[in-house]
């Protein structure tokens, strides 16, 4: 630009440089929202009915009600736990394996494809689809729910692990291999106390999301806190349900204070 | 350019009467300080790292509020002032910043449009539709500082010299009546430090603009500037010409042992030129 | 101190006797604490179930293949309102919780001592209440349908979004807006020039995030009758069909495979 004449006028640069392409952005963006709206068919008439019940959920929250199915809800909170407790810890352990298999700069190629196809594959459903299988093959409860939740959790952990070891500072490896270590070894010294830490974050953190989880796969029937969920819902008993979210909310609120300090000391 | 809103030259423009700053830590940042400065004045600002320049210079514009003190800019007491009065009182303090402090992710001329913002309505700035008058005087002042060519660039893209002159430019798009300027040259090579030093100083005398530098180069200071004050644990130790800020006054402001126990042999090297000695206990000050 | 002397020589061990001891401790009553689960978790399995599940396993694969594929032409439509839940939910969810973040964040909020507390609160409770159990309320509220899984996603995304989003605001540089208020500039301006322009690429890159997850989490919506191929889902697996099953599976998987592609692209764009 040469000097500025008198008067210059100045506009914000748009976004996106070529017209052509905003403005088709636009028109596109503006197709799809009228495409999406008038493709939603929603019933006015019943969700004005609805309200009177979203009155009485609510209410259920504000006064939940623990005691009359407190059967249920403990043995739906005893089976989450307990479901969130055992598939972490098998999840954690087989993670590590396929972790380390997963990794470019510790494991041979074949290895490497066989454990990069196993987390796909875990982390490509969700975990209620395969609850949905699970409870197909192993019968209802928890422990279909516990077999879910540790595949699941091999797909996160090994994940992270993997991306984690891919990380590490070669040098030091480097140095454990150059004293003629052993591949146990040269893991045992230069890759383990650099992933410590950070495995066991992870873990923690898994813990939390199991737990979450474990609410939700009892849905299909897979044992825990969702199953007495479900059920007091299809009874329209809106205070036991309001009482079992409360509680959801509870745990999922302490363990993530509990984790992230845990976290905190162990880092 | 002639401003009616400018007091007559001679006058005080800014007048800082016994001003104290308390952090909520309990440590005081500044201990009752007084001075004036008239209408084209460029006074340095110098001391030691936390001897209180930088809280000084925010006081003054109400970035920091002062426990204590009094600051009036034409005759209005800023310590008083509220909401948009405060506004009002700022825009007429054009700030520049050490570490330049652009919005990194705006362009050039947004960051220098907003300099505007305390005079233009909300939805104007929304819509960046700012008064024609004010694109014309952004493009000559990016002309005037240089940067014509860098209009639509982001600031991110910028070296830092260049940073620092749209940050001079965004100053001067307030039209201010006084410029605070805080360290503008610490995060600069010294060859960029002496260009930006001269082009905030020619502006002052453009404008006739009074302007307050707080800076850690003392040879750069007696360069430039018209007064110096010295600062030390947030009282002024030193207020005088440039000419008398001597070997006593720099032991003053910054501290005996910090050249004459570390540097005994200083006394015996009278080669040395008066400025490099300067720039030498600058930089044995900025150790500790 | 994990050099000691012992009989005249120094003798070194990796920790202190007493942390390794702790160490050992603390890992002694992780398995205690996985066996004790692991009982009462079992109390009510039927191990006869478990040993025959290779057979089921078996049966099922045999029952679940060949898919077919003729079902398909009945998922398309299912599918467009799997992807309008999602991207409705997605963007009812930003709308909601943008203005939660600038409440929640520290440096923004208008009064730390009434407003941040609630919006923080607004986040915990969305977050940790999955999209399904919040369909299931809402299907409960207001009827099966569309609506209640847009307003399922769109909840469960405001603790999402809403989280990151004011974390990303109390990241964010003073010393721009600090610049921006010596100017003069009102708290709004300060928001629009000094605040937003930071958190600009994190606000897009979040939500492109949280799209992406939401579409695998609204496939599976209709299982409780949110509306999407979930429903499909819910009618195949009530008739035993499983190779209608599988076919939904793979479109499942499909649609999930594109969209983590798309916002991987979308992210990289911005970034």
């Amino acid at each position: 630009m040469s000097t500025p004449a008198a008067s210059t006028r100045w506009t914000r640069p748009p976004l996106i440089g070529n017209p052509w392409l905003r403005w088709g952005l636009y028109l596109g963006v503006a197709l799809y929202l009228i495409a999406a709206v008038s493709t939603l068919d929603v019933n006015w008439l019943r969700v004005l009915d609805g309200l009177s019940n979203g009155w009485r959920v609510l209410e259920g929250f504000f006064a939940p009600d623990f005691t009359t199915r407190s059967r249920d809800i403990w043995q739906g909170m005893e089976e989450s736990l307990t479901m969130t407790v055992t598939s972490t810890v098998v999840g954690c352990l087989i993670s590590i394996p396929i972790g380390l298999g997963a990794a470019r700069n510790v494991a041979p190629l074949p290895v490497y494809a066989v454990c990069r196809s196993i987390i796909a594959v875990s982390r490509a459903f969700q975990e209620i689809i395969i609850a949905i299988l699970f409870v197909a093959m192993f019968g209802f409860g928890p422990f279909a729910g516990f077999l879910t939740l540790s595949f699941a959790t091999i797909g996160f952990m090994a994940k992270l692990l993997a991306e984690d070891i891919e990380d590490i500072q070669e040098a030091q490896a480097e140095a454990i291999r150059a004293t003629g270590a052993s591949w146990w070894q040269v893991v045992n010294y230069g890759i383990q106390p650099q992933v410590m830490p950070r495995l066991i974050g992870l873990s923690l953190y898994r813990l939390d999301i199991n737990f979450r989880e474990s609410a939700v796969i009892g849905i299909v029937g897979a044992g825990g806190i969702g199953a007495t969920l479900n059920t007091a819902m299809s009874r329209y008993d809106y205070d036991t349900a309001g009482a079992i979210l409360i509680m959801i909310i509870a745990v999922v609120l302490v363990a993530e204070y509990a984790s992230s300090h845990l976290r905190k000391w162990v880092q | 350019m002639a401003r009616s809103r400018l007091a007559s030259p001679g006058q005080d423009m800014l007048r800082v009467s016994s001003l104290s700053k308390r952090y909520k830590g309990g440590e005081d940042a500044l201990r009752g300080v007084t001075f004036d400065v008239p209408a084209g004045q460029v006074v340095a600002l110098i001391g030691p790292s936390g001897s209180g320049k930088s809280t000084l210079i925010r006081c003054i514009n109400r970035l920091v509020t002062p426990t204590k003190g009094r600051v009036e800019l034409d005759d209005t007491d800023i310590t008083r002032l509220g909401g948009r009065g405060l506004r009002r009182a700022r825009r007429l303090m054009g700030m520049i910043f050490q570490e330049y402090a652009l919005v990194e992710r705006l362009t050039v001329m947004e960051n220098v449009l907003s300099g505007r913002l305390g005079y233009v309505p909300f939805w104007r700035s929304f819509f960046r539709r700012f008064p024609q008058s004010d694109v014309d005087k952004a493009f000559a002042l990016l002309e005037r500082v240089g940067l014509s060519e860098h209009v639509g660039k982001r600031a991110s893209d910028l070296s830092g010299g260049q940073r620092q002159r749209v940050g001079i430019a965004r100053a001067l798009e307030q039209d201010p009546a006084l410029l605070l300027v805080d360290e503008p040259t610490a995060s600069l090579d010294p060859k960029t430090a002496r260009q930006i030093m001269r082009l905030v100083c020619e502006v002052c005398r453009e404008r006739d603009l009074p302007a307050i530098i707080s800076m850690h180069d003392v040879p750069l200071a007696k360069m430039f500037a018209d007064r110096i004050i010295g600062l030390r644990a947030g009282e002024i130790v030193f207020d005088g010409p440039p000419a008398e800020l001597d070997k006593a006054v720099l032991t003053e402001i910054y501290g005996e042992e910090d050249w004459t126990q570390i540097h005994p042999e200083h006394e015996v090297r009278p080669e040395e030129s008066a400025e490099d000695r300067h720039a030498h206990e600058e930089r044995m000050a900025g150790l500790r | 101190m994990p050099v000691t002397a012992l009989d005249g020589r120094v003798v070194w061990r990796r920790r202190t006797p007493l942390a390794q001891w702790a160490i050992w401790c603390g890992w002694f009553a992780l398995g205690v604490l996985f066996v004790l689960s692991w009982q009462v978790m079992n109390k009510n399995t039927i191990w006869l179930f478990v040993e025959d599940a290779p057979r089921q396993a078996a049966d099922l694969l045999s029952r679940a293949w060949p898919p077919r594929w003729s079902y398909l032409d009945s998922l398309w439509v299912p599918l467009w309102d799997t992807l309008n839940i999602a991207t409705l939910g997605t963007a009812l969810g930003i709308v909601l919780a943008t203005p939660i973040a600038f409440l929640a964040a520290r440096n923004t909020t208008p009064s730390v001592a009434i407003l941040r507390p609630v919006a923080l609160l607004i986040i915990v409770a969305t977050r940790s209440i999955n999209s399904l159990i919040w369909a299931l309320l809402l299907v409960a509220i207001i009827g099966p349908g569309l609506l209640a899984g847009i307003i399922a996603i769109a909840l469960r995304s405001i603790g999402f979004i809403g989280k990151l989003l004011y974390e990303a605001i109390e990241e964010i540089d003073e010393a721009q807006v600090e610049a921006v208020r010596a100017t003069g500039a009102s708290r709004w301006q300060i928001m629009d020039y000094a605040v937003w322009p930071q958190i600009a690429p994190a606000f897009a890159g979040i939500s492109v995030f949280r799209w992406d997850i939401n579409i695998r989490e609204s496939t599976i919506l209709g299982l409780v009758g949110a509306g999407g191929i979930g429903l499909q889902l819910q009618s195949s697996l009530a008739r035993l069909a499983w190779a209608e099953v599988t076919v939904i599976f793979i479109v499942i998987l499909a649609t999930v495979v594109i969209s983590e592609w798309v916002s991987a692209k979308v992210r990289a764009a911005i970034i």
